[in-house]
């Protein structure tokens, strides 16, 4: 499965939002309705999914799919 | 003269059925809910068997984003309550911030509490789901319900163990009767099935181990009793001042026409000899109601089918209403059929109260074969029985050695 698929996968468990909601530029606050506690838990879902930890400061600029998606790629991956 | 508050909706999900109808029917054919647990891992327990909700699937009744965020205590809230407040007819209808809710549970969030426990001794602290605590914690049924169906008047739990929704159903009526409000949700729900949730009821002894016969396991009264069997449900009803409900144009079940609460201060949990506490919480019912004790027709025994409940409440009832008027009064446990649903108990039974009132039948003591040794009252063994009553009561008490009595009375116009 692709790197986007899966972290749509985990947005989609996690927000319970539809698959159609989940594109590059959907902002989590704005658009896909997540309040603070909600993009912690993402963040973690992600960590999990991806076994790696994202500290505070650079999980705070993950604001949209689109960045999330960015960051992993940009990480060295062990999928 | 106090306002008066009648119950005009109800909502049941547990053992024997996920409407409060449903449940009505079953417990008068006392068709029992217990069978061999499946929700956890039974084979280390000494008891085997429990009263789950069966094929509950929360999708079936929340989103997706409540129900991941929801105990399984807090689900069951959220379904009884939803169907209490439907059946009401309320919605649009009363003032939102004149509509309250409180709902009781005696252990809270124990599933969520087990599970990220765990994750916190197998992955560390910092692994903790970040909704921990919200799901977790014992009030949280009550905020939750008042989120879906959007009340915004007081709100707010009660936690007395086997007591706590016979609790909830109190405090209401007398919110609505000094005007606080003009209707509450009121209730309670509970989800104890986990490994320490059962694994400690064992430890105290206090549970069935008829493991070969779950059907007759909880068996109230009975000679061959050997403890309560663990149930998970939930029960709330719509409470609402009358002229509230009549001015809508309200359907009215029954009327609660009263409470009594006491402490045993006496033992953290047995009860007080004799019953001494629950006697009294069923005088100052009787009194609050306006009643004599020749005035009741039915009383709902807390019934738990353990050695000392069993006995000393039928002492109680017998201090409470005289021994010559008790021995006519019909007593029964539904509890031989949804087992004991802990925080849910009191509301499950004031709702069956609440229905026998309303539809002229008492629901049995379904397992009743063998009646013990100075259990000798009229326990309705067996079959439900036709009679048309105009006072009833029902017990709840918990351990800590709270005891509450509901009064209900038929509604038969103002």
């Amino acid at each position: 499965m692709s790197l986007e698929s899966r972290v749509t996968e985990i947005i989609i468990d996690k927000l319970g939002v539809k698959p159609e909601q989940v594109t590059l530029e959907a902002q989590f606050d704005t658009d896909l309705g997540a309040d603070s506690i909600d993009q912690y838990e993402l963040i973690m879902g992600f960590e999990d999914a991806f076994g790696l930890r994202i500290d505070e400061d650079e999980a705070t600029k993950l604001t949209t799919v689109g960045k999330v998606i960015e960051y992993l790629r940009a990480k060295d991956l062990d999928q | 003269m106090h306002k008066r508050v009648v119950i005009t909706g109800a909502g049941v999900i547990g053992p024997i059925g996920k409407t409060a109808s449903e449940n009505w029917e079953n417990a008068i054919s006392g068709k029992s809910g217990i069978r061999r647990m499946t929700i956890v891992d039974p084979e280390d327990f000494t008891s085997q068997i429990a009263g789950e909700v069966k094929d509950f699937d929360p999708l079936d009744y929340l989103d997706r984003k409540v129900a991941k965020r929801t105990d399984r205590y807090t689900q069951f809230a959220m379904v009884a309550a939803r169907e209490a407040f439907t059946e009401s007819g309320i919605e649009n209808n009363i003032d939102p911030e004149r509509l309250g809710v409180i709902i009781g549970s005696g252990i809270g969030g124990i599933t969520t509490l087990e599970r990220e426990h765990k994750v916190a001794l197998e992955r560390g602290v910092n692994r903790i789901n970040p909704f921990f605590c919200p799901m977790m914690i014992s009030n949280i049924a009550a905020g939750r319900v008042g989120i879906d169906v959007g009340a915004k008047g007081l709100n707010f739990s009660t936690v007395t163990a086997c007591a706590s929704s016979g609790h909830a159903i109190a405090i209401a009526v007398d919110m609505i009767r000094l005007g606080r409000v003009d209707a509450i949700l009121a209730g309670g729900s509970e989800a104890p099935l986990t490994l320490t949730g059962v694994g400690g009821f064992c430890q105290l002894k206090a549970l069935s181990t008829r493991n070969d016969d779950p059907q007759t396991a909880s068996r109230p009264f009975d000679r061959d009793r050997d403890g309560f069997v663990l149930s998970e449900g939930g029960a709330v009803i719509m409470l609402e001042e009358l002229d509230h409900a009549l001015k809508r144009g309200a359907k009215i079940i029954a009327e609660v026409a009263g409470s009594g609460m006491t402490c045993d201060a006496f033992h953290i949990t047995a009860p007080a000899e004799n019953g001494e506490g629950s006697a009294r919480a069923m005088k100052l019912a009787m009194q609050d109601a306006g009643i004599k004790p020749e005035d009741v027709g039915y009383i709902n025994a807390h019934g738990t089918s353990t050695l000392l409940n069993d006995i000393n409440e039928t002492i109680a009832i017998k201090t409470a209403l005289g021994t010559e008027n008790a021995m006519k009064t019909p007593v029964s446990s539904t509890k031989s059929v949804t087992g004991h649903m802990l925080g849910a108990a009191g509301a499950v039974e004031a709702i069956f109260t609440a229905f026998a009132l309303r539809d002229g039948i008492l629901p049995p003591t379904a397992t009743l074969q063998n009646p013990d040794e100075g259990c000798d009252l009229d326990y309705v063994p067996g079959q439900a029985r036709k009679a048309d009553i105009m006072h009833a009561l029902s017990n709840s008490l918990g351990f800590g050695g709270h005891n509450v009595t509901i009064a209900l009375k038929k509604y038969i116009g103002k």
